[in-house]
C-alpha cells in the first residue's frame, strides 16, 4: 500500500512435520507439510486476514513465522531484516516489535499467576519497566483494553472468557509491538462478545497504529476486520486480495466454496 | 497393533539386558564388601581367600567378568551358588516362587473382588453414607502396617493363638501344609492381610476414577440412548474407568513377585521369595540378593509389558502409537 | 397439532455456591415435521432446557417443574423406566462435540447397534445390517467396512453423521440437535445441516436445532426461540424474528453478527457488558442491565405476550411498545443495539 517497504514479508515458508513409524526406533516415512510453501506480506497499520478451515496450516503459519516453531525452509522478514536462522539471543529484543494473541482464552493464561503477573512478565523481560513503574504501566494497559483497576491483582479464572482475551491483548501490548498475530481470538467466544473484541481491536489499531495478522476461520469475521484477505488450504494460500474483491468476486473454486457455505443470517438466501 | 506389541517385547528385552548391566555394576564393580572374604567364612585364612577369588574369577579384568556373567546368565540361567549354602541361586529362587506365587495371585483375586465393586458403588452414590463409610475405612487399612495387621489379625483368629475366633491356621502352617487344599487354607489369613490395603487403594482409585468418566460426555449420550442405569454405569463407564486400574495392577503384582510381600511373609513364615530377601541381606548372601534383584527386575518389566498390550486390547486409540 | 409442547418449564440447580436458575418460565411448542431453532449464547439455558426434556438433568440437586407433553404424557412425571423407553427412540438427541460424545472403546457399528437393541427386539445380525443401511443413509462412504472402526478413525463431519445415523436407529419423531455443527468446519456445517434437512424430509421428523448461530438458523428453522438468561424473551416465525424483531437481545444478536453484506471497518453495534450470572439475576428483566433502552417498568418481569395484533404467534419479553419498538431498534442504519455508554466489565 505506502511506498516504504512492508513491515513483515514471508517468501516461501514451509513447514514439514515428520511422520515417524518403525518397530523399534523411530523413522520418518513421510512428511505433513503443514505448511507448504507460503508467501505474503504486511504494511504497517494494516489488517491481513488468513483464512481457513481446521487443517488448513493457518495455526502452524502463525508459530512458524514468530519462530515459535522453526521453520523448515523459507524466509521471514520482519521491517527488512531476516528473521530465519537468527540464534535466541538475537531474536529476542525483536520479539518486542512482534507479539501474538491465542485462541483458547482458558488455556493460554497460566492459571496460577495474577493479572498482574501476566501483563507484567513482558515488561520486566525486555527490562521496560519495573517497581512501581511497571505498576503503572500494567495498570494503564488494563484501562486500555477495558478491564478496571482491581482487576490487577486477580486470577484467570475469576474471569470471564471475553475478559481473560482482553488479558491476553493487553498482555500482547505491553511491549508496544508494531505487528501481532492474532490465531482466532474470537473464535471461543460468545457472539456478542465478539463484537466487543473485534471493535476493541478495531480501536487499538487506530490508536496505536498496530498493524494485524487476523486469522481465522469465520470468513465473515475475517472481511470485517481485514484490509487484505488470504485463504488458506492445505498448507497453501489460494487466493490472496483485497478483502471486498476476494469476498465479492472470490477467483478461486476453494474460495468460492467456502463462500457459498457460509451461512447468511438473512431467512432470504434460503435455499 | 502387532507392530505395537513387537516394539513393545523388543523393548522390553532390551532393558532386561540394561538391567542385567547395571546389577553387574552394583554388584561386581562396586561391591559393598570383598565377595572372595564373604565367601570363604570366617575363619578363612588369606590363601584360601586368595583361592576362592581365582575360582570366583574375580581376579580376571572387569570385561571378562562381565562377559562370563552376561553368558552364565543367559545361555544357563546360572546365577552362581549361595555362599550360605552353595545351593545354586536359581534352585533357591525358584523354590521359593510358587509360594509367593500363590500369596500374591490370591492375594489379588481377594482385592479386586472386594475394592472394585466396593469402588463402583461409592463412585455410584458420591457423598452418600455407604460412600462416607468406604472412605474411612479404605483410608484406616491404607494407613495401618502390613506387619501391624498380620499380628492383628493372627491374635484374633489363628487357631492357635486367636482370641477372638481362632479359625484359620497360624504361623508356619504353610510349610506344615502337605496338600493344594491345607496350602491355600493356611494362606486365608496372608490373603487378607495382604489384599487389605490393595483392597482399599483399588477401591479409592476406582471411585475417582469412575466418578470422573461418568461425568463425560459419552456417558450423556449413552443415557439419551435410552440404556438402563446398569448399562450406562458397567459398560460405557466401568469400561473406561478401569483402564488405569489395570496399570496399577500390572505394577503390584509384578512388584509383589519380586518381593515385595516380605512383610507379609515374614508375619506368616511363608517360605516366598520376599523372605529369601530378607535372610539373604541380612547374610550379605550377594549371589542370591543379586539373583532376586534381577528376577525382580524380569517380572517387573514383563508385567509392565502384559499391561502395556492389555491396555491395546482395551483402549483402542492406543494401538497406532 | 403440537408434537411436544413445553409449558413453563423451571430447572433450578443446588450447587455449593448457591441456587442457580438456569431455566426460567420456559413454554414452547414444535409440530411435527416442523424446525424449530433455539438460539442463544453460553449460559441462556437452551442446551439445560433440552435435556430436561428427555430427563438427563434429573438429580438429586435439581429442581424440576412445569410440564412437557409429548403423545399425551406428561414427560417429567415420567418414571426412569417409562422415560428411557423414549430417549433415543420416539425422541433423539445429538450433541455438540462427536469426539466426546461417542463412547471411544467401541466401534460406531456396536454403538449404534446398541441403539437399536435397547429398543427393538431383533438379532444381532440384523440391528448390524440396519447400522450398515443407516451409516449408507447419512453419506458415510463405505458403509461395510466402516461399521466396524472406532470413533477416532472417522474425520469431525464423519463422526457427526455417525452420531446422527446413531439418532436417527429408531425413527424417532423428534431429534434434538444441541449445538451439531459448533464443532465443525464452515463447509462440513453446511453439509451436515443439508443432511439434516434432508432427513427430516423423508422422514418427517421434527427436529429442534440449537445454535448460537444465526446464520445457521436462518437457513434451517422455520421458527425461532431467542434465550437469554434462562428465560425465552422472543418466540416467532422466521421472517418476523430477523425482520420485525421485537426484543434489543435479538437486536443486539442481529446487530454484533459481521455478515458478508455489511460494509467493513465499521464499528459493530455491540452489547456491552456481560450475562449475568444465574445465581443472583437481577430483579425484573434479566436484559435489564444491559439494555440502553430500560426503563423503570423493566424492574417487573415482562410476560411472554404476543405485542402485535396480527401476529399472534410471534411473542416477546419487553416492555416497550411496538412503535417504540420499531424506531429504537434501527442503529446506524440497521437493526442493532445503541450503544450503552457504560464501560464493559
Amino acid at each position: 500500500m505506502s511506498s516504504s517497504a512492508p513491515l513483515l514479508e514471508v517468501t516461501d515458508l514451509v513447514k514439514h512435520f515428520p511422520i515417524k513409524a518403525g518397530v523399534l526406533f523411530d523413522r520418518e516415512v513421510g512428511r505433513v507439510a503443514a505448511v507448504d510453501g507460503v508467501s505474503f506480506t504486511v504494511a504497517k497499520g494494516e489488517t491481513l486476514g488468513i483464512v481457513g478451515e481446521s487443517g488448513s496450516g493457518k495455526s502452524t503459519l502463525c508459530r512458524t513465522v514468530l519462530r515459535l516453531i522453526e521453520p523448515t525452509s523459507g524466509s521471514v522478514r520482519f521491517e527488512g531484516r531476516q528473521l530465519v536462522g537468527l540464534g535466541q539471543r538475537q531474536m529476542r529484543p525483536l520479539r518486542r516489535d512482534m507479539q501474538m494473541i491465542f485462541q483458547d482464552p482458558f488455556s493460554s493464561l497460566n492459571p496460577r499467576k495474577r493479572v498482574e503477573q501476566i501483563v507484567g512478565a513482558p515488561l520486566k523481560l525486555h527490562g521496560i519497566a519495573s517497581g512501581a513503574g511497571l505498576k503503572r504501566e500494567v495498570q494503564e494497559l488494563l484501562d486500555r483494553v477495558g478491564l478496571s483497576p482491581e482487576h490487577y491483582s486477580r486470577y484467570p479464572h475469576e474471569f470471564s472468557g471475553g475478559q481473560r482475551q482482553r488479558i491476553g491483548i493487553a498482555r500482547a501490548l505491553a511491549t508496544r509491538p508494531k505487528l501481532i498475530l492474532a490465531d482466532e481470538p474470537v473464535s471461543a467466544l460468545d457472539v456478542s462478545i465478539q463484537a466487543q473484541i473485534i471493535n476493541l481491536l478495531s480501536d487499538l489499531q487506530r490508536e496505536l497504529g498496530l498493524a494485524y495478522v487476523f486469522v481465522a476461520h469465520d470468513i465473515g469475521v475475517v472481511r470485517h476486520v481485514s484490509d487484505r484477505i488470504a485463504v488458506m488450504h492445505d498448507g497453501k494460500i489460494v487466493e490472496q486480495g483485497p478483502a471486498d474483491r476476494v469476498c465479492s468476486s472470490p477467483a478461486d473454486d476453494y474460495t468460492k466454496k467456502l463462500l457459498s457455505a457460509v451461512p447468511v443470517p438473512d431467512p432470504r438466501h434460503r435455499r | 497393533m502387532r507392530r505395537y506389541i513387537a516394539r513393545r517385547v523388543l523393548w522390553g528385552v532390551a532393558l532386561l539386558f540394561i538391567c542385567s548391566a547395571v546389577i553387574f555394576v552394583i554388584f561386581y564393580a562396586f561391591p559393598s564388601a570383598d565377595p572372595a572374604t564373604l565367601r570363604a567364612g570366617r575363619a578363612a585364612t588369606p590363601e584360601q581367600i586368595e583361592r576362592i577369588r581365582h575360582s570366583l574369577g574375580l581376579d580376571e579384568p572387569i570385561y571378562t567378568q562381565f562377559w562370563l556373567y552376561m553368558k552364565n546368565l543367559v545361555l544357563h540361567f546360572d546365577l552362581g551358588f549361595s555362599y550360605q549354602s552353595n545351593v545354586p541361586v536359581t534352585t533357591l529362587i525358584l523354590d521359593r516362587l510358587p509360594a509367593t506365587a500363590f500369596l500374591v495371585v490370591g492375594a489379588a483375586i481377594l482385592w479386586l473382588a472386594v475394592g472394585i465393586p466396593v469402588g463402583i458403588v461409592s463412585a455410584v452414590r458420591p457423598r452418600s453414607l455407604l460412600d462416607r463409610t468406604t472412605m474411612v475405612t479404605t483410608l484406616a487399612l491404607i494407613s495401618a502396617p502390613v506387619f501391624w495387621l498380620g499380628l492383628v489379625a493372627l491374635y484374633l483368629f489363628a487357631d492357635d493363638v486367636g482370641q477372638l475366633l481362632p479359625i484359620f491356621p497360624g504361623i508356619g502352617s504353610y510349610i506344615e501344609a502337605n496338600t493344594f487344599l491345607a496350602k491355600a487354607e493356611s494362606l486365608i489369613l496372608p490373603w487378607i492381610v495382604l489384599a487389605a490395603a490393595s483392597a482399599a487403594i483399588y477401591a479409592r482409585y476406582m471411585r475417582s476414577s469412575l466418578i470422573d468418566t461418568m461425568s463425560e460426555d459419552y456417558i450423556r449420550t449413552a443415557r439419551a440412548k435410552g440404556l438402563s442405569e446398569r448399562r450406562v454405569v458397567m459398560r460405557h463407564g466401568v469400561r473406561s474407568a478401569v483402564t488405569p486400574i489395570v496399570t496399577l495392577l500390572g505394577l503390584d503384582i509384578g512388584t509383589l513377585l519380586a518381593g515385595n510381600a516380605i512383610l507379609t511373609e515374614t508375619v506368616f513364615n511363608i517360605p516366598g521369595v520376599g523372605r529369601l530377601v530378607a535372610t539373604s541381606i541380612e547374610r550379605a548372601d550377594l549371589p542370591v540378593i543379586q539373583g532376586v534383584v534381577l528376577f525382580g527386575a524380569f517380572f517387573i518389566i514383563t508385567f509392565n509389558l502384559i499391561v502395556d498390550i492389555a491396555y491395546a486390547y482395551l483402549d483402542p486409540r492406543v494401538r497406532y502409537e | 397439532m403440537s408434537l411436544l409442547e413445553v409449558s413453563d418449564l423451571h430447572v433450578h440447580f443446588d450447587t455449593d455456591d448457591g441456587v442457580v436458575q438456569a431455566v426460567d418460565q420456559v413454554s414452547f411448542g414444535i409440530a411435527s415435521g416442523e424446525t424449530l431453532g433455539i438460539v442463544g449464547e453460553s449460559g441462556c439455558g437452551k442446551s439445560v432446557a433440552n435435556m430436561t426434556i428427555l430427563g438427563l438433568t434429573r438429580g438429586p440437586r435439581t429442581t424440576i417443574a412445569g410440564r412437557v407433553m409429548f403423545e399425551g404424557a406428561d414427560l417429567l412425571q415420567m418414571g426412569g423406566e417409562e422415560l428411557r423407553q423414549v430417549r433415543g427412540n420416539e425422541i433423539a438427541m445429538i450433541f455438540q462435540d462427536p469426539l466426546s460424545s461417542l463412547h471411544p472403546f467401541f466401534s460406531i457399528g456396536d454403538q449404534i447397534t446398541e441403539s437399536i437393541r435397547t429398543h427393538r427386539d431383533v438379532s444381532r445380525a440384523n440391528a448390524r445390517a440396519r447400522a450398515i443401511e443407516l451409516l449408507g443413509m447419512v453419506g458415510v462412504p463405505e458403509p461395510r467396512r466402516r461399521v466396524d472402526d472406532y470413533p477416532h478413525e472417522f474425520s469431525g463431519g464423519m463422526r457427526q453423521r455417525a452420531m446422527i445415523a446413531m439418532a436417527l436407529a429408531n425413527d424417532p419423531k423428534l431429534l434434538i440437535a444441541d449445538e451439531p455443527t459448533t464443532a465443525l468446519d464452515v463447509t462440513t456445517q453446511a453439509q451436515i445441516l443439508s443432511l439434516l434437512q434432508d432427513l427430516q424430509d423423508r422422514l418427517g421428523m421434527a427436529v429442534i436445532l440449537i445454535t448460537h448461530d444465526l446464520g445457521v438458523v436462518a437457513e434451517n428453522a422455520d421458527r425461532v426461540l431467542v434465550m437469554y438468561a434462562g428465560r425465552i424473551v422472543e418466540d416467532g416465525a422466521i421472517d418476523q424474528i430477523f425482520y420485525d424483531p421485537g426484543h434489543p437481545y435479538t437486536w443486539g444478536l442481529l446487530g454484533s453478527l459481521p455478515s458478508l453484506d455489511l460494509h467493513p471497518h465499521d464499528r459493530l453495534p455491540q452489547i456491552a457488558g456481560l450475562p449475568p450470572s444465574l445465581l443472583a439475576p437481577p430483579q425484573g428483566c434479566h436484559f435489564r442491565e444491559r439494555c440502553p433502552h430500560a426503563f423503570d417498568r423493566c424492574l417487573q418481569v415482562p410476560p411472554l405476550e404476543a405485542r402485535l395484533p396480527d401476529s399472534p404467534a410471534h411473542r416477546d419479553r419487553c416492555w416497550l411498545s411496538a412503535e417504540q419498538k420499531r424506531e429504537l431498534r434501527v442503529a446506524d442504519g440497521r437493526i442493532g443495539l445503541r450503544e450503552r455508554k457504560s464501560p464493559a466489565s
